[in-house]
């Protein structure tokens, strides 16, 4: 049946002594690996989805936001306050890791990268489950550490006394009263109201937050459906089917990426979005990309000021021009978001005070209830003792037409204190009891 | 009333598409025995190719709507053909005549590989060749409404599975396909080129889970894992149904797709495990699946 | 007896070694390799059940319950001794093992290991709809004690090292033994001829079912150490490519000795966090390549290139 793939004696004696010496070898370069880092640059690491269904809408375009601001600050042509080249000086390296695998690897990972690569830094993480749990470890290890993307509300209630870790994003919370608000305005008469959601802790989360919010604002909506779907199903046929049947006026979700836009699409060619509006809170990924499937009037969100929702100002203009340019297509959300947290770096170095690399606890105690300038104007860490940054909420409606493109029409935003819980407050405790202490004006 | 009617027409409509995905799993196995992990990324493979040759047909002006079906059929099994036939030759032929499950490893390698392959090809970035899909509309039944596109899928699986039917049962291929199923070594015994039909049978699996994909393409969002999160369902269709028989794998569907449709309509919570309660359910009564054969055991 | 000793001396020996290695080596080595361990010891269970014949594609399950056992025993009933949540994990592993064994053990071949991913996913399904335990997100595993001793901040990774080292050693030693007793054997025999065991008098269901539940107890207490050093529990530890990697490792070392798993434990994570530091964007293809050429060429293992046997050429 063929020859033998057997390898003969001696060859096996020579894999052997290979492997051996392999193993052997990576042990003496793991500790070899430990000298301590050059001098001359800031080493940061960068974790965002590489691979999987969330790489495609979210984590290529930070990493590629990431070369973009990288690249300029080295070079010293961002606009002012940022002109000056390098972090305090020190040209920024980046080292880039896929963030996939789920939360025990990437516990993992973090360890590697802090105490194998010897990063002075990290930056990233979308996924919720991967915030929870590298954030304790970010502790452990004293590193400073900002999380710009991922939306749990759980992060800051459930991490004690945080020192090092810092978040430049909102949370799921804030998307999802800033929507109640946006329908209480622009939709006041609605009385049916439906979701979809992928069910894991996001979608959970963002309906659970939807719902009170909404019950606290527009009281006499009712709820007359929630599908979940399972994460990267992709064909939402039976669940349009069954949201059809209970003939709501707005279709909530908190989808993303592939899934949000595979259900757009059909669901407009089912009719689905001639019966009812959706409102998409994380919709702004999509903006480029809906073209004609979504219809006139879908309303979408970016998670706060990113994106097409960015405020005019010198660094927005100069961000969406360099990215474009670098890139091809205008940044979407998860691109500012990871500019902002690369600017909250450069803010947080530069300020410092020191003189060379700035160590951990001063990159934090700068960083710790700072106010910056950002691509969504301006950031103040103001939430969950100076670690959590507190920004207004955007929504908008998508219009489309071939020749001039889409474009966002009646735009509205929130205050940041109107739509995030004061500190002191559990998310869901704060909206049932009525937001206390919310400041709308 | 109408919640009924939307189970049935949506447990039809996933059903085919189930089939469709699982019908070239289980010609697999049940020809060479070989489940094979990779089908997934054949079905990726698919959707990829044919989401980019739509995208590109449009992009390039392109508007007749024969021609994007033509191109979102043929760049499918092309292209499925021709990765079943590099995989059978390539690598799976090197390890014949050793341990089954030693097999569905090889696979999974294969999947590792693929899914990255694919992702160096078309990158990360969404493809969504959505156009066939528009094209076709839809009809309303009240406030319902059904996808002309997804009648059509379920007039494409039911095609499928006739001509996979007929070519098993009334040609001559396919009855040496099926000596082969029966017994192996008695068929090579008798001159059947046991050889030449596991690559023919390969390839045409192959190309039935590229088809598959290609089918899918303009309704989802084409990204990276697509073909892992495929493989599961089909998986259990396929041992439901009873490994090697397309009756069983259109019937294993059916129950399946007409399961699921009825948990979302009825008890949403139910969703994630209604696959798996199902197969469990059927292997606990027939463990073998619902056509499966029983394999004589060796003694 | 002779060899058995020098086996189960060496075990020792090498045991020792790794836990003093613990003083010189860098924090994230003791780490990896503590993880490392946990991992080797679900695949003792996967090779145990692949002696026999079986190949599990749901080991996760097991490795879940264990995992999530620290997490709950913790967070919700206030247990803290590491040692306790360990056993608390095994006692529910068991339990679970103990009622899947009577339906799994009339399976085999595909059957089997498709039944066994099902239940790992039924969990997985379970946990993300699970909005109290946190769904996908999980939780977080509180700091832990072993006998009222209390790692000083610095030393927790060589405490989770030493403990590790020691649940894994007495496994090694007992597996050791149990390949070498009666129903080792019977699980070697099955997996040859199921029929002529049958007629030897040999309940091969009894047989199966004891091996599964002990591989099960394997798989808890790999994923409660994996809890106690990663400090995080989430339902991706059911999920089958998780399985899938535990049936690699196991492929990659082969059945051939209790030693095996460990070594190819430690390439496996090695290879694969360089990989992902070297090759972000392919480090699946550098997997499956890898796979493939240890199943092409050495298709007993790793161990094989390390044995004296030789096999007369064909």
């Amino acid at each position: 049946m063929g020859h033998s793939l057997q390898p003969k004696s001696w060859q096996r004696t020579l894999l052997g002594t290979a492997t051996s010496l392999a193993i052997a070898s990576t042990g003496i370069v793991g500790f070899a690996g430990s000298a301590s880092a050059q001098e001359a640059t800031f080493k940061v690491g960068l974790v965002t989805f590489l691979s999987g269904g969330a790489s495609g809408p979210f984590g290529v375009p930070a990493a590629q936001a990431a070369e973009t601001v990288i690249k300029a600050i080295n070079e010293g042509t961002l606009p002012a306050p940022y002109n000056t080249k390098g972090v305090n000086g020190l040209q920024l390296e980046s080292v880039v890791i896929d963030e996939a695998g789920g939360p025990t690897k990437q516990v993992e990972e973090y360890r590697n990268l802090v105490q194998r690569q010897n990063v002075d830094a990290v930056i990233g993480y979308i996924s919720s489950g991967d915030c929870l749990a590298v954030s304790p470890v970010a502790e452990e290890l004293k590193t400073f550490t900002i999380a710009f993307d991922c939306g749990t509300p759980r992060l800051f209630p459930e991490l004690e006394s945080p020192k090092y870790f810092f978040r430049t994003g909102l949370d799921a919370t804030a998307d999802n009263v800033g929507a109640a608000h946006y329908l209480k305005e622009t939709h006041p008469d609605i009385t049916r109201v439906a979701g979809i959601q992928q069910n894991y802790a996001w979608g959970q989360d963002s309906w659970n937050d939807f719902r009170l919010s909404m019950k606290q604002l527009m009281p006499d909506a009712e709820f007359v459906d929630n599908q979940t779907p399972q994460i990267f199903q992709g064909s939402y046929g039976t669940e349009i089917s069954a949201l059809q049947t209970s003939r709501p006026q707005i279709v909530h979700s908190s989808m993303w990426g592939g899934d949000m836009e595979a259900f757009v699409a059909q669901a407009n060619v089912r009719g689905l979005l001639d019966q009812a509006t959706a409102v998409l809170t994380t919709g702004e990924s999509g903006f480029a990309r809906f073209k004609d499937q979504a219809p006139d009037g879908t309303i979408i969100g970016g998670r706060g000021p990113f994106g097409a929702f960015m405020p005019d100002n010198d660094l927005s203009e100069w961000f969406s021009k360099a990215y474009e340019a670098q890139h091809g297509v205008p940044p979407s959300y998860p691109s500012s978001k990871m500019a902002q947290a690369l600017l909250a770096l450069k803010y947080a170095a530069d300020n410092s005070g020191a003189k060379g690399k700035p160590s951990n606890e001063q990159l934090a105690s700068t960083l710790k209830s700072a106010t910056f300038e950002s691509v969504s104007g301006t950031v103040r860490m103001a939430l969950a003792g100076g670690h959590q940054a507190l920004q207004p909420m955007f929504y908008g409606e998508y219009h489309y037409s071939p020749e001039t493109g889409p474009e966002l029409r009646n735009i509205r935003s929130y205050a940041g204190a109107c739509v995030s819980p004061p500190d002191g407050y559990d998310a869901q405790e704060w909206i049932k009891n009525g937001f206390p202490e919310a400041d709308c004006n | 009333m109408l919640t009924i009617w939307a189970i049935l027409i949506d447990g039809l409509i996933y059903a085919s598409w189930l089939f469709l995905v699982a019908a070239g799993l289980t010609v697999i196995y049940g020809v060479m025995r070989i489940l094979n992990m990779a089908h997934g990324s054949l079905y990726a493979l698919g959707a990829y190719a044919s989401a980019s040759s739509i995208g590109w047909y449009y992009a390039s002006g392109g508007d007749q709507l024969w021609i994007a079906f033509a191109l979102l059929a043929g760049c499918a099994i092309v292209i499925g053909a021709i990765a079943g036939f590099i995989m059978e030759r390539g690598i799976l032929r090197l390890m014949y005549g050793r341990d089954e499950v030693l097999m569905l490893i090889v696979t999974f390698a294969l999947l590792l590989i693929l899914e990255d392959l694919m992702k160096l090809v078309w990158g990360t970035t969404p493809y969504f060749a959505y156009q066939p899909y528009a094209a076709l509309g839809r009809f309303n039944f009240g406030v319902l409404s059904v996808s002309g596109y997804q009648i059509m899928v379920v007039g494409v699986s039911v095609v499928v599975g006739a001509i996979l039917w007929f070519w098993l049962e009334r040609t001559r291929t396919g009855k040496i396909l099926r000596s082969i199923i029966h017994d192996r070594e008695v068929s090579e015994a008798m001159g059947v080129n046991v050889r030449r039909m596991f690559t023919m049978t390969f390839v045409i699996g192959a190309g039935l889970g590229a088809i598959a994909g290609g089918f899918t393409a303009p309704i989802i969002s084409v990204v990276p894992g697509i073909g892992v999160e495929v493989i599961v369902v089909a998986f259990a269709v396929v041992v439901t149904g009873g490994l090697g028989s397309i009756t069983g794998a259109a019937i294993g569907a059916l129950i399946v797709g007409l399961a699921r449709a009825a948990s979302i309509h009825t008890m949403p919570q139910l969703e994630l495990f209604i696959i798996y309660a199902v197969m469990a359910a059927v292997l606990i009564f027939r463990p073998n699946g619902l056509f499966g054969q029983a394999t004589a055991r060796k003694i | 007896m002779m060899r058995l000793q020098k086996t189960e001396m060496l075990l020792v020996v090498a045991a020792l070694a790794l836990g003093l290695s613990s003083l010189i080596s860098p924090d994230w080595l003791v780490f990896t390799s503590t993880l490392a361990i946990a991992a080797a010891l679900v695949v003792m269970g996967v090779v145990m059940l692949m002696r026999a014949g079986l190949v599990s594609f749901g080991q996760g399950l097991f490795y879940c319950i264990g995992g999530y056992a620290v997490g709950l025993g913790g967070r919700f009933l206030g247990v803290t001794d590491a040692l306790a949540l360990v056993g608390m994990g095994i006692v529910a592993t068991v339990a679970l093992a103990m009622v899947l064994g009577l339906l799994l053990t009339r399976y085999r071949e595909i059957f089997f290991a498709m039944l066994t991913l099902a239940f790992s996913m039924i969990l997985y399904g379970v946990l993300v709809k699970s909005h109290g335990l946190g769904s996908t997100d999980g939780f977080g595993v509180v700091n832990w004690s072993i006998l009222g001793y209390q790692p000083d901040p610095g030393h927790e990774s060589a405490t989770g090292l030493w403990l590790a080292i020691v649940l894994a050693l007495a496994a090694a030693l007992f597996l050791n033994r149990y390949f070498q007793s009666s129903i080792g054997l019977a699980c070697e025999a099955i997996r040859e001829n199921e029929v002529r065991v049958e007629y030897m008098g040999i309940s091969r269901r009894q047989v199966l079912y004891i091996n599964y539940v002990i591989a099960a107890a394997l798989g808890s207490i790999g994923g409660s150490l994996t809890a106690l050093t990663a400090g995080h529990v989430d339902p991706t530890m059911a999920y089958w490519t998780i399985s899938g990697e535990f049936v690699f490792i196991a492929l990659l070392g082969g059945t051939g000795h209790v030693a095996a798993p460990f070594i190819a434990a430690f390439i496996f994570i090695l290879v694969r966090t360089y990989a992902v530091e070297l090759f972000p964007n392919s480090w699946q293809l550098i997997l499956g390549v890898v796979l493939l050429l240890i199943i092409l060429f050495l298709p007993k293992g790793i161990w094989s290139l390390f044995t004296q046997k030789r096999r007369a050429e064909a």
